[in-house]
């Protein structure tokens, strides 16, 4: 009880040395980025304060002609109050730019150094490609698949023409139909076209 | 477009306008919160509420803010390129009266 009683009369005068010590920051300047920024937006059309915070001469008579009635002022000197309180116009602000193409150029640039690496990268690192990619044995492999009738009705074997000995022409097929007809499953299995083998820099017949 | 918007618009324009007497605070918002609100609804204000937020800027001196709003207005058109014209035609003879010059009189809508 006591030293409550003690504690509240240090307490006491702690505080009101501290507030003395407070009071005295507070006339401290506060940062910039603490006080109400001036921005240019679409949504905020009036921002919380004006563009131009310290008036010349000639921008304060100009403010005090404001208060009159405004049909008394100049083109110019309308214009003049805009520019004070607003850094730019809606027509400004909403200005379209060139950046897409600076954008578009970097991406293309980032790109083609990777396929510069990705060359290097088959050049330098990568081995051989299996004997399985080779021509030929796509040739063996595939007359293995047409011996043992893949995919018969929709798929692989159904493009073999196996009285004539060949590839069925377009619109030859029977039963089902497919959007590319059998050129598409031809060469792949010639292994020209597919993604990973784009590597393989052959030639497509 | 404009009429399905009046009874927001006349809240906006009450809510903005009706509290000004009751506020304790030294300095009343004046049309720069209203509109900042405004701005952030789906809605072109009503010719009737522009009339008012000018005549806001008139009391308080501001002519800088008039030609703000009326931007504005014409940014909240969006790509219906009718309404902005109707809006200054309504507000003509209050733009008059008071002297307002438009953006595009003043040649702030070009670049």
């Amino acid at each position: 009880m006591l030293a409550t009683r003690v504690f509240s009369l240090v307490g006491k005068r702690a505080i009101s040395t501290s507030v003395c010590v407070r009071a005295h920051e507070s006339v401290v300047k506060s940062e910039d980025f603490t006080l109400p920024a001036y921005v240019d937006r679409r949504d905020y059309p009036l921002p919380d304060v004006a563009h131009v915070k310290h008036l010349s001469a000639s921008q304060k008579a100009l403010k005090e002609k404001e208060k009159a009635s405004w049909s008394s002022l100049s083109m110019d000197e309308k214009v003049e109050l805009y520019r004070i309180k607003f850094k730019e116009s809606f027509a400004e602000m909403n200005r379209r730019s060139n950046e897409w193409k600076t954008v578009v150029g970097t991406a293309m640039f980032f790109f083609g150094i990777t396929a510069l690496i990705i060359m290097w990268e088959k050049r330098y690192v990568y081995g051989p490609l299996p004997q399985t990619f080779d021509k030929e044995w796509v040739a063996m492999q595939t007359k293995r698949m047409l011996d043992m009738k893949v995919n018969p009705i929709q798929g692989l074997a159904s493009k073999w023409d196996y009285e004539k000995n060949e590839w069925k022409k377009r619109g030859q097929e029977e039963g089902a139909v497919t959007p590319d007809g059998g050129r598409d499953v031809c060469l792949w299995n010639r292994a020209c076209c597919t993604s990973p083998l784009l590597l393989t820099w052959s030639s497509s017949e | 477009m404009l009429g399905a918007a009046l009874r927001r618009c006349a809240v906006a324009a009450t809510t903005w306008a009706g509290p000004r007497g009751l506020l304790h605070s030294a300095r009343t918002p004046g049309p720069a919160a209203g509109i900042n609100t405004l701005a952030t609804y789906d809605l072109v204000p009503e010719p009737k509420i522009i009339d008012a937020a000018l005549r806001a800027c008139r009391r308080l001196n501001d002519f800088a803010s008039t030609v703000r709003i009326l931007e504005a207005v014409k940014d909240k058109a969006g790509p219906h390129k009718e309404i902005y014209p109707y809006v200054i035609q309504e507000l003509r003879p209050t733009l008059n009266e008071l002297g307002i010059s438009t953006p595009e009189e003043l040649g702030l809508d070009k670049v």
